[in-house]
């Protein structure tokens, strides 16, 4: 298809851009950061950009803006906004792009709008700096119609509060209400969902949906999360190391991927289908997909196969951990100068992990679960009911008490580098975990602690902060593990790493599991996650169990209505294996 | 909101009895008589006998405590023997020229850091690390030191200002820079700290991209951010103005608290020292309120809490 004939068809793109390269630094300052991309935006089209962190996802799209940082030098065979060749523009004109003509949607608007203002002053702000409103009333208007529009109710009270008074996806709508409120022909929207619960990243793409369907604006989508691109894009771009891989249609994308990484992308998503297998071992059956690597024919949908783990270890009558009608209350104040009200945070909940069992937990941010996990670490004290650790009594026992038992019950948190101290070394950190050796027995056994989590001893003088997420994560296992634990409670523990990071990571937690018989409980808000590795699962809603069972009993036949929205705001499967 | 402010305000009043607590304790824990502390270095036949009388010194510790506290909070210091006057009229006549001093010097250091962080955050490497060296001298400069140059350079070479005394607006404008600069030479470091600890903020990008000019993100938007580690500071930059006034007010022989303070130490004009030492306390205790009160303001996340 000849770019003519596009032009011809349709009206002018919103973004048009071909062979952009981003360099930072130096003249000569090596690899570019974004090279050789083409990108094209129509009006009423949502494109997405993929890839993992470094990709250089985000720094394509803030280049749209001239945000790509300090000391970006850009260049490009063509790059032109709405018609209008922007590498002429100077400061002046780049600031009237910029909420105008283009408006920017971050992740996590609690940092990303200004907490020391009101969600009217932030929304109200880009309406009069582009000078479309003068009149206080008229802008109080626009800025109650906007709130109104993505979906915010009582938008006159919501608007006189702050970023810290809104729930996570009224704070995210009002962040897209101040993108949106002067009116740009262009969204950004980089990782606007990330760091939600499904069922409310669900309603925030919606609004962007919305924003493309009703109203024709063109939606730049950067996400790692390929469930959320399924949803929402007409085509989608895949970067790797600051290239475009590969790119088309967004079905024909993931369900027949070319490239090998897109491949590994799609299969590096764990799934009920992905049960008993290593992740990252996932590859295309090119057996099954004739012709999937040529340009010509109709490739079938690719089959992807993944080798096995190790036989999972017979789950035991052993119980490990007994946790029996649980509950706990917090007084709060209700509301600015209210009075005090009860919060349940967790009501009469019971169940049981015995060894070699791993029990998922799932749920919605404020469910209750992890106000559970730190009843069952012995960091919170249970109003109700008790904790029992292999038999022996836990929660309503003394700290000093609980320190014989405390190296059997093991954690692993979602973001290791908070959790360690930062002035220790690798070999420090597993250290803590390790008693009774002599120095040098100590060290060969930290030694082989690093080897079982695939980490060589040259990480044992490393500190954390010059750590990747998943080689910190890693450590976090190893420390774990140094303790030889009855039970580890993993909380999260690859919710902030990337996807084929958290494919090895995963893969990693189940081999040592099967081999060695820990119990796990895994705590996600990631459904296919649980499914792929968990046993049975609890789904917990309001501080109660509301639904228990085996993964594939609870997840393919689920009794309980909050089960099943749950399970309907997963966006849906996008390749078949 | 109200609540917190009222319960600021009667936290205060708990600090304030508690300086008063502490002054009558030290007083009856020096060694010696009271009646002989209190006289300093006066003598003359009756002098002993009257300061018991007025300090009811022959009654019970308790009543007599009770007696004090009320007497400070209805703001009698009593006499000062030395000077034959109340001490409530000494301090009274020399806080005038003292607080206009202070407000100067604060107003100014204020404002210099204010400008010079805003215009040097975020900057070019070179740039930095000379305001950087220039402010951590005058952080680290006595205030005499400054005093005696300016005073070398304007008043005996310019004769621009005048060399001492306190008539007109003249004679303030030496004083006041001698006692800012290290002030504002502290505040232009924590402040720029604070600005370029915000411009990493992830909001700032949203601002950026709203087509806010990097002056108008600084100015509608960052500096509130970063007022909130300098009213940290508040509290310290009261008691370092009155401690340097003591000495700028020596140095360019300005009449004012300082001198007034000076003199009493020096000829143990016990009550003067002793309401000037309450009066501090008093300052320190009502600035802190007002930040305390100010940060709420600046702040909204802290109402909730």
């Amino acid at each position: 298809m000849s770019k003519a004939a596009i032009s011809i068809s349709i009206p002018q793109p919103l973004v048009d851009i071909e062979g952009l390269t981003v360099h930072f630094g130096h003249a000569d300052g090596g690899r570019p950061v974004v090279e050789d991309v083409s990108l094209i935006i129509h009006p009423g089209e949502c494109v997405a950009l993929v890839g993992e962190s470094g990709s250089g996802k985000s720094v394509t799209a803030r280049t749209l803006l001239n945000l790509a940082g300090n000391g970006a030098r850009i260049t490009a065979r063509r790059f032109r906004l709405a018609g209008e060749d922007a590498m002429r523009f100077d400061a002046a004109r780049w600031r009237r792009v910029r909420g105008r003509e283009i408006g920017l949607v971050m992740q996590d608007a609690l940092v990303s709008l200004d907490p020391l203002r009101s969600i009217a002053q932030e929304v109200g702000e880009v309406v009069t700096n582009a000078g479309l409103l003068r009149g206080r009333r008229e802008i109080e208007e626009r800025v109650i119609d906007t709130l109104a529009r993505v979906g915010i109710p009582d938008p006159e009270i919501r608007s006189r509060q702050y970023a810290h008074e809104l729930s996570g996806g009224l704070r995210q709508r009002a962040l897209i209400a101040a993108a949106i409120a002067a009116g740009p022909r262009l969204v950004i929207a980089d990782e606007p969902t990330t760091a939600l619960d499904a069922t409310v990243q669900k309603q925030v793409i919606d609004v962007l949906s919305r924003r493309v369907r009703d109203e024709g604006v063109g939606l730049l989508l950067i996400s790692h999360d390929l469930a959320v691109v399924a949803e929402i894009a007409d085509r989608v771009h895949v970067m790797r190391a600051g290239k475009v891989v590969e790119s088309g249609p967004t079905a024909e994308v993931l369900s027949r991927p070319r490239h090998v990484y897109t491949r590994q992308l799609i299969a590096a998503v764990p799934s009920a289908t992905s049960r008993g297998t290593r992740l990252s071992s996932a590859r295309v059956d090119f057996e099954a997909a004739s012709g999937s690597g040529d340009e010509d024919g109709q490739p079938q949908p690719i089959r992807i196969i993944r080798d096995p783990l190790p036989p999972r270890p017979v789950v035991s009558g052993e119980v490990v951990l007994d946790v029996a009608s649980i509950g706990k209350r917090y007084r709060r104040r209700k509301g600015v100068g209210g009075g005090r009200e009860t919060f349940v945070a967790l009501d009469d909940v019971s169940f049981t992990v015995s060894t070699g069992e791993v029990v998922g937990l799932v749920g919605e941010s404020g469910s209750g679960k992890s106000t559970c996990a730190k009843i069952i670490l012995g960091l919170l004290k249970p109003d109700t009911g008790t904790v029992r650790l292999l038999g022996k009594p836990w929660s309503d026992i003394r700290e000093s008490e609980r320190r014989a038992l405390r190296s059997k019950l093991q954690y692993i948190p979602q973001d290791p580098l908070s959790s360690f101290d930062p002035r220790y070394r690798v070999s420090d950190i597993v250290a803590e975990n390790v008693w009774g050796l002599s120095r040098k027995q100590t060290l060969e056994h930290i030694v082989w602690l690093l080897d079982q989590v695939g980490l060589d001893s040259g990480f044992l003088d490393r500190y954390p902060r010059t750590m990747s997420g998943g080689q910190r994560q890693r450590v976090a296992i190893a420390r774990a593990l140094a303790a030889e634990p009855a039970l580890i409670v993993c909380d999260e523990p690859v919710s902030a790493l990337d996807i084929s990071i958290q494919a090895q990571v995963i893969d990693l937690i189940g081999e040592l599991q099967s081999r060695l018989r820990t119990a796990l409980l895994f705590i996600s808000h990631d459904l296919g996650l649980i499914h792929h590795v968990a046993d049975s699962v609890l789904v917990m809603k309001d501080g109660r169990i509301v639904e228990r069972g085996p993964v594939d009993d609870v997840f393919f036949h689920a009794a309980h209505d909050y089960t099943r929205t749950l399970l309907a705001a997963v966006p849906g499967p996008f390749a078949a294996s | 909101m109200w609540r917190q402010v009222l319960a600021r305000l009667g936290a205060s009043l708990v600090v304030a009895w508690g300086s008063i607590t502490v002054a009558f304790l030290a007083l009856h824990a020096l060694p010696g008589q009271v009646e002989d502390i209190l006289a300093g270095d006066l003598d003359y036949p009756g002098l002993r006998e009257a300061i018991a009388a007025e300090w009811g010194l022959d009654r019970g510790i308790g009543e007599q405590y009770v007696a004090f506290v009320t007497r400070i909070a209805s703001g009698d210091f009593g006499m000062s023997y030395e000077l034959r006057q109340p001490v409530t009229d000494v301090v009274a006549s020399q806080l005038l020229p003292t607080v206009y001093l202070a407000a100067t010097a604060g107003i100014l250091a204020f404002s210099i850091a204010v400008v010079l962080a805003t215009l040097t955050s975020g900057r070019g490497r070179v740039a930095r690390r000379i305001a950087s060296i220039v402010e951590l001298t005058f952080a680290s400069t006595p205030v005499f030191w400054i005093g005696i140059l300016l005073l070398m350079v304007f008043s005996f070479n310019l004769r621009w200002f005048p060399v001492s005394g306190a008539e007109g607006w003249r004679s303030l404008v030496l004083p006041a820079i001698t006692l800012a600069l290290p002030t504002a030479g502290l505040l232009t470091q924590v402040l720029r700290d604070a600005i370029e600890k915000t411009l990493d903020q992830p909001f700032v990008t949203t601002l950026r991209a709203r087509g806010l000019s990097e002056r108008q993100i600084r100015v509608q938007h960052v500096l509130r951010h970063a007022a909130l580690p300098m009213m940290t500071l508040g509290g310290w930059i009261i008691g370092g103005l009155l401690g340097g006034a003591v000495i700028t007010e020596k140095v360019f022989g300005r009449p004012g608290l300082g001198t007034t303070t000076l003199n009493a130490v020096l000829s143990h004009d016990v009550p003067v020292v002793l309401a000037v030492v309450l009066l501090a306390a008093f300052i320190y205790v009502a600035a802190s309120t007002i930040l305390d009160v100010l940060y709420v303001i600046i702040d909204p996340r802290l109402k909730a809490q």
